[in-house]
This record gives structure tokens, sequence and C-alpha cells, in this order.
């Protein structure tokens, strides 16, 4: 079974492993704080789930979701991440989280500044852009009429391919952007980030400026 | 089960959508505390908040002047936001608003769910965590001893110094606030605190996990008694009818979706997730009062919580509609929960 490893057990960390749960997944979460505080959380609250350091969590693991608050992510260590895929699921949103320096002076996309400090990780930007209620609501098997597409950018091909069959294990239809700088397409102030669209639309929202385009 | 309001303060409109004044929203505010007082709710909460729409940025002074304006109703704060104010002083404010009040104030410390008071107070997001973690363990030392010995972030270091006065009941309850992130019941349940979660949004029940979360690790913690028990607060609005109280409610809902969404990015809100929130399981405890009293009870079964408080005066409610919604809470929906509770136990 497919192993993936969930970095955060905040609103959105939990959704996203029980969700995977719900895929099929063996799934294994990580938080700050006592590990075993971290245990008796999951055993609860993402029940099937495996908490353990993060370190454990991401040694064996497949692929490894963030889903740490972006402010802390110079707190995840690039090392064992490191020739993984590794799926950015944070955002940068100042009006909400408050300003941080580093994203506000820049012109890339949150996830382009991450990926400088995940040297040697396999970076791929989606689920940043659904909310973590929905996310566990809006669920769908393949083929459901209307079914909701989510975007996936990474400017490494295999590695979003990888997450595009992740995506649509998770329920939703996967749609790929392009490199890591078209996640801008989906970032927080976006028609895609405050929409919910079914995969012509939000194909449509994306544009395809360039062209580049995989099938699921 | 008590039966509870909250307010941020609420701004009121002109009828050509301009806003009133923020002095208005605050004696607003104090007079719906007192009429829920004489009334007979059993709590009210205020603040905090920073904002032109919702003014109640000083939960402590609106506090003490309602505890010499009433008589039994309990006062507490929705939330302190600790992180970025002095645990000394918003415990002196509490303890002299507790002896005003004869013992019936509290406090609820929380993050809040904005960062509008980090550069109001001249505080850096950086220290978001830690200033929440120690500020939170220093008022929990406070209100154990009036000689307080700490160190820690976001103030001076305290040494063997008095905090007076001391709480009518020689403490006063303290509450952690969540939104409802699951490390955060993991620390209310760690520290032995009471927990009360905002619910604002989806199904309540929900949160039912993490009650039980917060309630295991409590137990792990060998935590006990009754300080070990859970509040629920929601937003919502009584009136006699359930039509009625979705058309006054409708409004309110609308301009504050318009203008957090002005703020955050989001675009105009969708009256049929109003719709689907206003009716069980929803989150919005919008209705009459069976309406009303049903779904507390109804939740009740999944949280078993202790208090249940609504926010209702939002995006400039009119205040006839805050007050009776009050008055209904107080006369109409606690005795139908209360009969209700009855049955099922």
């Amino acid at each position: 079974m497919t192993a993936i490893a969930v970095l955060g057990v905040g609103r959105v960390g939990a959704a996203v492993a029980r969700t995977a749960l719900q895929g099929g997944y063996d799934v294994r979460v990580a938080g700050s704080g006592a590990v075993e505080d971290i245990a008796l959380l999951a055993e609860i609250v993402i029940p099937g789930a495996r908490a353990m350091s993060a370190e454990a969590a991401v040694e064996d693991a497949d692929m490894v979701i963030l889903a740490v608050p972006l402010s802390k992510y110079r707190t995840v260590d690039p090392g064992p991440l490191a020739g993984k895929v590794v799926v950015d699921a944070m955002n940068y949103w100042a009006p909400a989280d408050g300003p941080i320096a580093e994203f506000e002076d820049s012109r890339l996309t949150s996830s382009e500044i991450v990926t400088r400090h995940l040297h040697g990780a396999r970076l791929v930007k989606t689920l940043n852009h659904i909310g973590y209620h929905d996310l566990e609501d809006h669920r769908t098997p393949p083929g459901t009429p209307g079914r909701r597409a989510l975007g996936v950018a990474s400017d490494d091909e295999p590695a979003a391919r990888a997450v595009m069959d992740l995506i649509d294990r998770f329920g939703y239809d996967p749609v790929y952007s392009g490199p890591l700088s078209t996640g801008a397409a989906f970032q927080p102030g976006t028609e895609i980030f405050n929409g919910a669209f079914a995969r012509e639309a939000f194909e449509r929202e994306l544009g395809h400026a360039n062209g580049t385009r995989l099938s699921a | 089960m008590e039966i509870g309001a909250y307010s941020f303060g609420d701004t009121q409109r002109n009828p050509d959508g301009t806003q009133r004044s923020t002095t208005e929203a605050i004696q607003n505010l104090f007079d719906a505390i007192v009429v829920s007082d004489k009334a007979g709710l059993d709590y009210f909460a205020v603040g905090e908040h920073h904002t032109l729409e919702m003014p109640a940025s000083s939960p402590g002074a609106l506090i003490a002047a309602a505890a010499a304006a009433t008589t039994q109703i309990r006062l507490g704060s929705g939330v302190s936001v600790i992180s970025t104010d002095d645990p000394v002083r918003v415990f002196q404010q509490f303890a002299t608003a507790d002896a005003i009040s004869g013992g019936r104030v509290e406090i609820t410390a929380g993050r809040g769910s904005s960062v509008d008071s980090y550069p109001l107070f001249g505080y850096d997001l950086k220290d978001y965590d830690r200033l929440y973690e120690d500020k939170l363990e220093l008022l929990i030392r406070i209100n154990k001893n009036e000689s307080v010995t700490w160190r820690g972030a976001g103030r001076p270091a305290l040494d063997n110094l008095l905090v007076v006065p001391r709480p009518v009941a020689g403490s006063m309850p303290i509450w952690v606030g969540t939104g409802g992130n699951a490390p955060s019941s993991v620390r209310a349940g760690r520290l032995g605190l009471p927990v009360s979660y905002g619910i604002i949004g989806g199904a309540p029940h929900r949160f039912a996990p993490l009650a039980e979360l917060y309630r295991r690790t409590a137990q792990q913690y060998g935590h006990s008694g009754p300080n070990i028990k859970v509040s629920v607060a929601a937003l919502g609005l009584v009136a006699p009818t359930k039509k009625e109280a979705l058309e006054r409610f409708h409004p309110s809902w609308r301009n504050m979706s318009i203008q957090a969404g002005k703020t955050r990015g989001w675009p105009a809100p969708d009256d049929g997730a109003y719709l689907a929130q206003a009716h069980a399981p929803g989150a919005y405890y919008v209705g009459d009062p069976d309406d009303v009293a049903e779904r507390i009870v109804h939740l009740h079964g999944y949280m078993g919580h202790v208090r249940h408080f609504l926010q209702m005066d939002i995006g400039g409610l009119p205040q006839d509609h805050f007050l009776e919604s009050l008055t209904l809470l107080a006369t109409e929906v606690k005795p139908r929960v209360e009969r209700l509770l009855a049955r099922v136990s």
C-alpha cells in the first residue's frame, strides 16, 4: 500500500490525512508536541492514521504532504525529503494569517520560495485551493458528472503525475497546470482559490497559457 | 445547561448602508447585557475585535461596567487575545470586575480569529505560538497564586511580585477558546482548563471528536472534576418564528460576509450557503425557540457541553431584533432546552 506522510495535524493536516485514509492510503501523521499527545490526537481525530515523529513518518513514505502553517515552513527539515514527492498544501494568505516579509516582497509563488528551502524534494503544489471542510465533503468517485477539479503544479512532471493519481483517489479531477510557477493561478485571491470548478471550467480559469497539459 | 450570548460589538448601519458610530455600538452592547441579565440569560461574553464593524476591543472595561449594572448573569471574554495583551493587566481588570459583580466573572483566553491586534500592540507574528503558550501559562499562574514568578515571551519577567485584587472565589474560571484546531484541544486538556469551541461553519456535531480528544487528554494528564468541561459558541438568532429569524439574520449575515470577503478576497456570499447553515445540521442557530432548543440539545448529544452561547449582533443587526433574540433565548429557549435534556437523561 502506498504510504503517505502528512506533516501537520491542524485543521488542514487532519482533513488531508482523513481524506488520504478514505482514498485507501497507509497514512502516518506528525505534528509539533509530545508524540503521545499526537498519538491520542490521531486515534480520535484521524482514526486509522499512525502518529510518528516527522523523521520516522517521512522515512519510508512514498509521498509527503506539507500541511503546516506557511510561517513555519523553515522548521521542516529538508534532508529527509530529498528525492521524495512532496505536496505543498500551504498558502501565503496575509489578510488571514498576517504578512511575512519574505513572501510579501516576492513575485514568486509561495511554493517557488518553499522549494528553495526544500532543495532536493520533488515539490508539487496542490490541495491549497480547497477548504478543509470542502476537502472531505466534495469528494466524489471518478466519472461523477460535475466532479470538482483541483490544480497540480510542479517542475517535475513525473512527480506531478504521481500527485495527480493521489488527487484522483482523494475524490477530485486533477488538472496539471504546468511548472510550479503556474500555481499562481490558484493561490489566494484568485478565482480558482475562491471558487469550486469542474474540470472544463477549471481549465478555462487556468487559461492554459503555457499549453502544457497531462491527461489523468 | 447554561444559555448565553457573545458579541464583538456591532456597528449599526444607516439606511444608505454607511456605518454609524462605534460609540453607539458599545452603548448598544452594554444595554444588551443589562437586558440579558433582566431576562434571565446565564452568560454574556464580550470581544475582542479591533474593527469598525466590530469595535468591542476592551472586554475588561465593558465587563466592569456590566458587572455594576447586572445582578445574576455571568460575564466573560470571548476571547481575550492573550498573545498580544499583558496577562497581568487582563487578570487585574477581570478580577476587579469580579469583585464588583460579586464573583460572576470569567476569562476565556485565545489566539483570536484575526491577527489585527499584532500591529496594534506591537507584537511580531513570528512569535505567534510562543506568545500564546507563555502568556497563557502566566495567566494560569496568576490565577493560582497572588505572588507570581514567571519568565517567558512578550513581557518582562516577574520575580515573586504581587498581583491584586484577588477574585471573590480565590480564582476565576479560565477557559481556552479554540476554533477547532485539534492541537488546541490537546493543549486545553493538558492544562486541565475548560474549553470553549467557536463553531462558525460546517456541521457542529463534527466537533465531537475534538471534545473527546480534549477529555481524553485531560484524563491522560491526571485532570478530572468540574473544571473539565466544554462550551460551544456559535452564530444564531432567535425570533418568534423561523421565517422571521431567517429574514432578520440574513442581511446581517450578508453584510458580515461581504465585509469578510473584502478583507480576505472572497467572492460575494452565496445565499444557498446561508440557508444550508441556518437549518439542521448547519452551524447557524437561526430559528424559533423550538428549533433552536432542539438543535442545541441535538448537539449536546455529541458534545456534552455545559453552555451554549450565540453571537447574534453582526453586520448591523437592528438593536430591537438583538434584544428580542436575547430575551427569547432566556425566556423561551432555555426552558425548552432544560425540558428536552430532562427527557433525554
